[in-house]
């Protein structure tokens, strides 16, 4: 049964709130669960932290290395190149955010428009 | 006397709206909004699942099922292994906001509103709000951004056509870069920035590997290597 497999308003917006909102918020509410039991000082915490960091820079490297839209017309190594400029410019501008995003989006904009 | 000031908490934390990281995700959103419109998604339909999912990699994951004919269960079970990271990241944040008295139903309640912005915003900022009130801050920064961008997603969707092909690539390309750079700014630890290297090269490997739990294996196996070389490290560091 797909998103348009019934012609009807309400099939959308079950569609909706089973394939997408129930199923990202079951995590979150198992999540608080989990919490529940974890001691703020514990190595668990340290732990945790540490698996939800590698789950989103994994998010973050998909995304750039497999886009969806129109990112995804231009090439890998153009995505890939711009990511560490913009981390490189964060870290000679001591961390400021800002540059960095700013730095790594004109430098992808550039080489698009170059290459 | 301190519902006062819970309140007075949750607008300093809505103020978090002007922030660079609420202003990043906002283009971020413009970029969905114009991929929703692009797939033939109606106008309704994509504010639904911004206010309802939040997260952006599983909006864009349904918005993909929904366009590819994909069932209901397989699209339950892609989303579902897209959020798997919110165990995580949720049991990570809470432990930071709560106190004794905070009862579990607003934690279940607010948890929905937790995605990488406002975990990183609460991350990096929560030390500086004292303890009894950080859920009210908590609550101020996280459903703000919920509405704001549910509201910015249907604006832009009657514009998005107007943007060219170039634009819209660094719109989506915002989304990564500011993950990136706001995560590592955060990161109070050594294990952290150990798991974000390995998180990135394990991701688009299991991508290829183990395309269907990429991001579970990588979070899971990045993530205890990370906090096992951080352990080592520590245990040499007080040995010498």
């Amino acid at each position: 049964m797909s998103f348009d497999a019934i012609d009807a308003a309400w099939w959308s917006i079950l569609f909706i709130l089973i394939g997408g909102w129930l199923a990202t918020d079951i995590w979150r509410w198992l999540g608080v669960l989990l919490g529940n039991r974890i001691n703020e000082e514990s190595q668990a915490l340290v732990l945790v932290r540490a698996i939800a960091t590698a789950l989103v820079a994994g998010v973050i490297a998909k995304l750039v290395v497999f886009p969806s839209g129109s990112l995804a017309e231009t090439h890998w190594a153009l995505r890939v190149g711009a990511l560490a400029f913009g981390f490189l410019a964060f870290q000679l501008a001591k961390q400021n955010v800002m540059v960095g995003v700013v730095s790594g989006a004109l430098a992808l904009f550039a080489a698009i428009a170059v290459f | 006397m301190t519902e006062r000031a819970d309140i007075d908490w949750f607008f300093k934390g809505a103020k978090n709206l002007w922030s660079p990281a609420a202003l990043i995700l906002m283009s971020a959103f413009v970029g969905f909004s114009a991929l929703a419109r692009e797939s033939g998604i109606e106008i309704g339909h994509a504010m639904l699942i911004t206010i309802s999912i939040w997260a952006l990699p599983s909006k864009i994951i349904l918005v993909g099922a929904a366009l590819s004919g994909t069932g209901l269960a397989a699209t339950f079970l892609a989303v579902s292994l897209a959020s798997v990271r919110f165990i995580m990241m949720v049991s990570a944040l809470f432990p930071e906001l709560r106190t004794k008295e905070t009862r579990t139903t607003t934690m279940l309640f607010l948890s929905h509103f937790v995605a990488v912005t406002s975990y990183v915003i609460a991350m990096e900022k929560v030390r500086d709000v004292p303890r009894e009130h950080r859920i009210a801050w908590f609550a101020g920064t996280a459903i703000t951004l919920t509405l704001a961008n549910t509201v910015l997603v249907g604006v832009v969707y009657q514009f998005s056509t107007a943007f060219p092909p170039i634009v819209m690539a660094v719109l989506f390309f915002l989304t990564p870069m500011y993950f990136l750079t706001s995560l590592w700014a955060s990161a109070r630890d050594d294990v952290v920035k150990f798991a974000m290297v390995f998180g990135l090269i394990l991701g688009p490997i299991f991508h290829v590997v183990l395309p269907d739990i990429d991001l579970i294996a990588s979070g899971l196996i990045g993530g205890v290597l990370a906090w096992a070389v951080g352990y080592l490290a520590q245990k040499r560091k007080s040995v010498a």
